[in-house]
């Protein structure tokens, strides 16, 4: 493992010349390259050099909602049960990579080891308890509906479909799990962009996700430049919600800030459901705006239920 | 028409091992009892002792309560809700890991097929202990009354829990996954004639670390569970098990500030349309009344069948009935195994005969019973009247009563006249007519075109002298909180 997360571990590795991992895209179960041949250079907080990361294009996002698309009947198919085991399993297998994602937080967000390994404790205690949601959302979020007539009427939560996802530009593993994890809860599938400054615990996080018994498709992780790919998403057809919250602090090759209102207005024409980032419009979108708090437990299934429809089936009652 | 005869398919007891004694599992550890008791706990389908185990007298009760006081006020009802969820995710996956080892030892002491404890009783439990756990973190998101200023449901404090024979550890989930979610502490006694697989789930405890005394499990009789319930110091009882007892406790607990939730006997009827799928309701009668030999709370043992079929209905049962498979528990192939107590096999054959008496016309599905054990053959009764021993009492074993109704109104009438309201299951295809029934059926849980489906997120109990309280979903939840009433 040494060296598979650049020179914070290199004295311990000085014994030998580590193996260095190539990052590569998570499309549909697989990991390619993207299909532009491009990459670009991935560096730690302080500057070192890290990896060449895949730099997603406008067709490797298209291939990417298609495997989404393909893996949404399965994923939102099994029981509330089944996912919440396989999204626990996801947690399990975080746990045992502890140690490369805490390297990989401490190089990406320039954090002592101490803390990083806090950062990354509580992405596992995160996915546990997103894990946990799956069959109790339609209980907190559901209702018998007393009409008033001789009717049964019940309203319940189902996913939306496929769901884009700009993750968190800063906070690179916690920020990035709490908001996928609340996409898959309700049988959603995704295509993440990751941070384009940070991406690799995101791609180390598909390695988990990879070997956690999520069907293949159900995420797709995409490296690359924010701002390039952002709009191919939001405009896509069958892409059904859109979650801004990584456009905060996004900005373009020149370093103005990213438009999200304009992603907004593009997803408008197949009115794909579209979750904000935080803030407000002007502060949202200057570079520095604050992300959220991460560390700090989830105001309840908001983030889940944002990315449902409720769905009310009526019945008659007669003999 | 050619017979295919099956081929022995015996599960292997290898997997499991049974220790020749027992002791009292109290503060992470098993003990042994003050006064030195023991019990026997038999194999029914071979009246093999399989173990002895510890009898647990007022002191013992004494030492458990104090023993999971101390863990409540001191651990486990401090520590923040994902730190709970942690371990009852541990016990899940222990209990899937170990799965074959608790259904094997599950069939062994009570009697119940292998299929059944290996493909409802354990995965059922296991998904039990995950379920809770999810809610373990998220309790002020489930609507429950708060009695705390940051919004978090407060634990009722110590628990005591008495639960039946006819599903040992599943019972034992049902009471103790939803009391440690919620950030109480326990201490449960598993049924005289099984107490086994609640031993092993202590071990399970051991293995995940679980904080001495928050799972405390007394074995004995009803002294022992009469104790438990009785002691001062417990805030919550919950039992699952007969009306009389049922009666005893909240007689008990009167004047008291006790929590109780009780679930107890049912009678439920199980009415079948002339529209129904027959072959499927078929299907469904004989789950309703046959699975795991009728020692079923819930179990559909009143047949309420639409007169214009009545006689093609009670043809197509008997014709099923004749293929079920009556024998060795341990077989894959075992429909219906052993009667779990020579009480309970007297019991059974008591009312029966009160059948015969009474002149009901009994019908004994053909099959070859083992010589040692104990074994009642499936049973049907037709020409029931709703005045019937039969038709009112709770037997408890592999007995339908058959009765036949001609309007929905008349249906609804036979159903609800009984004392008990547990269950009832609805056979239509007209979906109007289900949810109307449903609606004038006085039972907690009402199946339509299925039976005896079970789900930790559905909540389960009965009205009148069914009991009171709910056990799993929401609704479970709430009868381990403290409420701000």
């Amino acid at each position: 493992m040494a060296g598979s997360t650049g020179s914070s571990m290199s004295t311990e590795a000085s014994a030998r010349l580590g193996v260095k991992k190539t990052y590569k895209l998570y499309v549909g179960g697989a990991f390619p390259r993207s299909e532009s041949g491009r990459s670009y250079v991935v560096t730690a907080s302080d500057g070192r050099f890290l990896a060449n990361a895949a730099q997603a294009s406008r067709k490797d996002a298209r291939d990417a909602v298609l495997a989404a698309r393909a893996a949404f009947g399965k994923w939102s198919g099994a029981t509330a049960y089944n996912r919440g085991q396989v999204l626990y399993r996801v947690a399990e297998m975080m746990e045992g990579r502890r140690e490369q994602f805490a390297a990989e937080v401490a190089d990406a967000e320039g954090l002592a080891g101490a803390q990083a390994r806090r950062v990354v404790d509580a992405a596992v205690d995160r996915w546990v308890w997103y894990a946990g949601w799956t069959d109790k959302l339609a209980q907190v979020a559901g209702a018998g509906n007393p009409v008033a007539g001789p009717y049964f009427n019940l309203s319940v939560p189902e996913p939306t479909g496929v769901v884009a996802v700009l993750a968190p530009q800063y906070s690179s593993l916690l920020g990035l799990v709490s908001v996928l994890a609340p996409v898959l809860v309700p049988g959603n599938t995704c295509v993440l962009l990751a941070s384009r400054d940070r991406p690799l615990p995101a791609i180390t996080l598909t390695e988990v996700l990879a070997t956690s018994d999520l069907p293949g498709g159900v995420v797709n992780v995409l490296t690359g430049d924010t701002a390039e790919v952002a709009p191919w998403l939001a405009s896509h057809e069958d892409v059904n919600a859109l979650d801004l919250t990584g456009a905060a602090n996004a900005t373009d090759r020149d370093g103005a800030p990213l438009d999200w209102g304009a992603l907004e207005a593009a997803a408008a024409a197949t009115l794909t459901r579209v979750r904000r980032p935080a803030g407000d419009g002007a502060a949202a979108a200057a570079d520095g705006a604050v992300e959220p708090d991460w560390t700090s437990e989830p105001d309840g299934p908001r983030r889940i239920l944002a990315f449902t429809e409720t769905k009310t089936v009526w019945h008659p009652k007669g003999r | 028409m050619a017979t295919f005869e099956y081929a022995p398919a015996p599960e292997s007891r290898a997997v499991v091992d049974i220790q020749p004694s027992y002791g009292l599992f109290i503060g992470g550890e098993f003990v042994e009892p003050a006064t030195g008791g023991v019990l026997k706990t038999v194999n029914p389908a071979t009246e093999e002792v399989l173990a002895e185990v510890a009898v647990a007298d007022e002191a013992d009760v004494d030492r458990a309560v104090r023993a999971a006081r101390e863990a409540q006020s001191r651990v486990w009802g401090r520590l923040p809700g994902a730190e709970r969820a942690k371990y009852l995710y541990r016990i899940a996956r222990i209990l899937q890991e170990r799965a074959r080892e608790f259904a094997v030892l599950e069939t062994l002491d009570n009697g119940k097929p292998i299929k059944e404890s290996r493909d409802v009783d354990v995965p059922l439990a296991a998904a039990h202990f995950f379920y809770h756990a999810g809610w373990a973190d998220k309790l002020r998101w489930a609507g429950l009354p708060t009695a705390g200023p940051d919004g978090e449901p407060r634990p009722l404090g110590v628990v005591g829990q008495v639960i039946p024979w006819n599903f040992p550890l599943l019972m034992l989930a049902w009471k103790i996954a939803p009391a440690l979610a919620t950030g109480n502490t326990v201490v449960l006694k598993p049924a005289e004639t099984t107490p086994l697989t609640a031993l092993l789930f202590a071990q399970v405890c051991q293995q995940a670390e679980l904080p001495p005394g928050v799972v405390n499990i007394l074995t004995g009789a009803g002294e022992t569970g009469a104790a438990v319930v009785a002691h001062p110091d417990v805030d919550k009882v919950a039992f699952t098990g007969s009306t009389d007892v049922g009666r005893l406790i909240a007689r008990t607990v009167a004047g008291s500030r006790k929590r109780v939730t009780l679930e107890l006997g049912g009678k439920a009827a199980n009415v079948v349309f002339d529209d129904a799928a027959l072959d499927q309701a078929v299907e469904g009668i004989v789950n309703g009344i046959f699975f795991n030999q009728g020692h079923v709370c819930c179990a559909g043992s009143r047949l309420l069948v639409q007169e214009s079929v009545a006689d093609d209905v009670v043809a197509r049962l008997q014709r099923r009935l004749r293929t079920l498979r009556v024998g060795d528990p341990m077989d894959k192939n075992t429909d219906v195994g052993a009667i779990n107590s020579k009480a309970q096999l007297l019991k059974i054959t008591e009312l029966v005969n009160a059948g015969d008496a009474e002149g009901a016309q009994r019908w004994t599905a053909p099959c070859e019973l083992p010589q040692t054990g104990y074994w009642f053959a499936p049973t049907v009764f037709t020409g029931v009247s709703p005045t019937h021993r039969i038709a009112r009492e709770e037997i408890f074993g592999p007995v339908l009563s058959v009765l036949t109704f001609r309007t929905p109104e008349e249906a609804v009438a036979k159903a609800n006249n009984t004392p008990y309201g547990l269950s009832a299951g609805i056979w239509t295809e007209k979906g109007s007519r289900i949810l109307w029934m449903a609606d004038r059926l006085r039972a907690g849980v009402v199946w339509a075109n299925t039976f005896n489906r079970f789900d930790p997120a559905s909540p389960f109990g009965g009205y009148q002298e069914s009991g009171y309280g709910r056990e799993g979903g929401r609704h479970g939840l709430a009868e381990y909180v403290a409420g701000a009433h």
